[in-house]
């Protein structure tokens, strides 16, 4: 009976209720919405940053703290071993998808037949299994991320590099770049062997870059760039990479001086030909709710094999990750709690001209015997009828919307992305934001109606009954 | 409304034939420094089964003799015993559950639930005190047909005319069978043609259900129908005539 007088009751003042509803369901519709925008981001941004680095990097104990300053030093030693033990254990093979070496290095670019040089940074992969891992998609986000790398596993020749690296070693031209306007005359400087002894290479290193080139050239259309490092013994080491391609990177830092290469050209570099390692293994995985388990198993066979190894996962590995989400998380929290503040000053207000136009009703009542709690519980009901049907409307609203921009071939560049990509909302598979909303509109709605209901079940019988 | 866990009301009847006791009651109304003594020390005894009105001028403190009875209000001052219980010993809850058990009561404007219709207002009492579906459903038609509205059951009360509304609030009070029913000017609000009627319904149910009915009443007629009448006068009992016959 209760719920049947509260249901009636929602219904005896249409416009009031009609709006007391309309306002929850937009607040529900905007929270949805806005969560599954979330989601989606969440779901792109992981996807790339799962596409670029894997779930998971193994590295030597320390490495991920100390060692990109000297990366040759922290090799992981007889990585072909601890590659086999990983791929071949049976509880990992059902979790992983690639399992590949990676080589991270640091030294100087150089493009010498035009007196440029400049730092860079870069990684050694294996092709196939680099193209294989863009190939990552749970979440069906689209293709984000890096596209096809061009390089092949048998060619230790050609790497990519970001668009700054090849602006600043003026190979714009061949290579097609646009956006890419000619240097400056910069003015006249007095030379300071010092400082300046980046800019305009050492003719001993011309000469051994030189020495590096290969015979026969059979790339001679692409651009040469020359890699200056320090081998794991310290001595300098210049290796020649063809640029194949170009791809932009998303932060300027990093596009002024990403090179990516063949992880065995990389090798060479840095190791010469002492014993080759890799700084880090990149595991990425079926499936991202495997990664504790994964993570797990991963420690438990590096400890019964006795090796001094560490596991980072991505959100380690890309700060930005958890930056972004956590931006995204704020804004979220803040639209909610605002969303919900309205909602409960909206219902308060219903429910509070509901029990003054029903003061009468609730004299006969407890005249009639119902209780103070039977008062309250009338009107807590009534409010939490509101949220439910309110609730309810604003999530059918947030699935129509949700369709209706998913159908409508919007694009975007999501963070830490170049190219653009479908915008989607992923209400679908978001069932947890859709039972949370539902829920705390409920709750809001129930308390919204606890400090009218407290005060009908308050009232004085016989004061009740006399109003008018 | 969900049935309420009622506290359970022991059975005494007055030893003495009487459904209510007043022994030296005051009430003394407050507003802000100003007091208001709507009741001066009345001690009377209402007997059971019978028509009884409470007859007195505007202001003589009627409805909140009434409200006394019906265990509505507290007593300022002095002891009330309805049914043999002291109803002063007894908290909120075990009040609101006397109430839902032994009084029926009748208001001058109806007070029907709006969003309920003839016969689930009926009904409403018995869900309170938990009978069940089957039961309050065989009450409620018995109910509706005695006031003679059973074809007017699912009529929201804005659909009803005052007369049927007074009819269903009738059928409301009696149906969950109570000591005694409290009716405040019950045909103030109705035509003399229809006062009248709903006077001669009242009477025949309480015959019927040997019922004590307790009014308050400025209306001729209704006094007319008069068992025991009660007069007050500022807050005083001025006058009890008894006279006749017990139903």
């Amino acid at each position: 009976m209760t719920l049947k007088i509260a249901f009636r009751n929602i219904f005896r003042n249409t416009r009031r209720s009609l709006t007391t509803l309309s306002t929850i369901a937009i607040g529900a519709m905007a929270v949805l919405v806005f969560g599954a925008y979330i989601t989606y981001i969440q779901f792109g941004v992981q996807t790339a940053a799962v596409q670029r680095t894997g779930h998971l990097q193994v590295f030597r104990k320390g490495y991920f703290t100390y060692g990109t300053a000297a990366p040759a030093d922290w090799g992981i030693d007889d990585y072909q071993d601890v590659l086999r033990l990983i791929r071949d254990d049976p509880e990992l093979k059902q979790l992983t998808a690639v399992v590949t070496p990676i080589q991270s290095l640091a030294g100087i670019a150089g493009n010498f037949e035009n007196d440029t040089s400049k730092p860079f940074f870069g990684t050694g992969f294996v092709p196939s299994d680099r193209d294989r891992m863009e190939q990552w998609n749970e979440y069906g986000t689209g293709s984000q991320g890096l596209k096809h790398s061009g390089l092949k596993d048998n060619d230790l020749t050609q790497g990519i590099t970001g668009s700054g690296v090849v602006r600043i070693l003026g190979l714009c031209n061949q290579l097609h770049l646009d956006d890419c306007p000619p240097i400056p005359k910069l003015a006249a400087r007095q030379p300071d062997p010092s400082t300046n002894a980046l800019a305009t290479p050492a003719p001993d290193l011309t000469d051994l870059a030189g020495r590096d080139k290969p015979a026969d050239d059979t790339h001679s259309q692409e651009p040469v760039i020359d890699l200056l490092a320090a081998t794991a013994g310290g001595a300098p080491n210049v290796v020649t990479l063809r640029v194949s391609r170009v791809e932009v990177q998303t932060l300027k830092e990093l596009d002024d001086n990403y090179v990516g290469m063949n992880i065995g050209l990389a090798q060479n570099l840095i190791y010469g030909r002492g014993e080759h390692k890799v700084s880090g293994i990149v595991v990425q995985l079926n499936r991202t709710e495997d990664l504790e388990k994964a993570r797990t198993r991963l420690l438990a066979l590096f400890k019964q094999h006795g090796l001094d190894l560490e596991v980072r996962d991505f959100t380690q590995l890309d700060p930005q990750y958890n930056q972004i989400i956590g931006m995204f998380r704020s804004i979220f929290a803040f639209i909610s709690a605002i969303i919900a503040i309205v909602v409960l000053f909206t219902v308060t207000n219903a429910m509070g001209m509901s029990v003054v136009e029903r003061t009468g009703e609730i004299g006969t009542s407890r005249a009639m015997g119902v209780r103070r709690q039977g008062i309250r519980k009338q009107f807590l009901t009534e409010g939490s009828l509101l949220g439910i049907m309110g609730a309810t409307v604003g999530v059918a609203l947030a699935y129509f919307v949700a369709y209706a921009i998913n159908h409508s071939n919007l694009t975007w560049s999501p963070p830490g992305q170049v190219a653009r990509v479908p915008l989607r909302l992923y209400l679908v598979g978001a069932e947890w934001l859709i039972v949370t909303t539902w829920i705390g509109l409920l709750v809001v709605s129930a308390w919204a109606a606890l400090v009218p209901a407290n005060r009908a079940a308050r009232m004085v019988v016989v004061d009740a009954l006399r109003h008018v | 409304m969900k049935t309420q866990a009622l506290a359970q009301i022991p059975e005494t009847k007055g030893a003495d034939g009487s459904v209510v006791r007043f022994s030296d009651v005051v009430k003394v109304y407050k507003s802000g420094d100003v007091e208001v003594w709507a009741i001066r020390g009345i001690t009377f005894d209402i007997p059971r089964q019978r028509f009884s009105m409470i007859v007195g001028p505007s202001g003589s403190g009627k409805t909140t003799l009434l409200n006394l009875i019906g265990c509505i209000d507290k007593p300022t001052q002095g002891t009330i015993f309805v049914g043999g219980q002291d109803v002063g010993t007894l908290n909120d809850n075990a009040i609101s559950d006397f109430r839902a058990q032994r009084v029926g009561f009748i208001f001058q404007n109806f007070s029907l639930i709006p969003v309920l219709s003839a016969w689930e207002n009926i009904e409403y009492p018995l869900m309170l005190l938990g009978v069940p579906a089957a039961e309050r459903r065989e009450r409620s038609n018995r109910m509706l047909e005695a006031v003679g509205l059973s074809n007017q059951r699912n009529r929201r009360p804005n659909e009803l005319s005052g007369g049927q509304k007074q009819r269903v609030a009738i059928a409301r009070a009696l149906v969950k069978g109570p000591d005694f029913v409290l009716a405040d000017e019950p045909t103030a609000n109705l035509d003399s043609q229809t006062g009248a009627s709903i006077v001669d319904l009242m009477r025949r149910m309480q015959e019927e259900y040997s019922t004590t009915f307790v009014f308050s009443t400025h209306d001729p007629h209704l006094m007319s129908h008069a068992d025991e009448t009660f007069t007050i006068r500022d807050g005083q009992l001025v006058d009890h005539i008894s006279g006749g016959s017990q139903w």
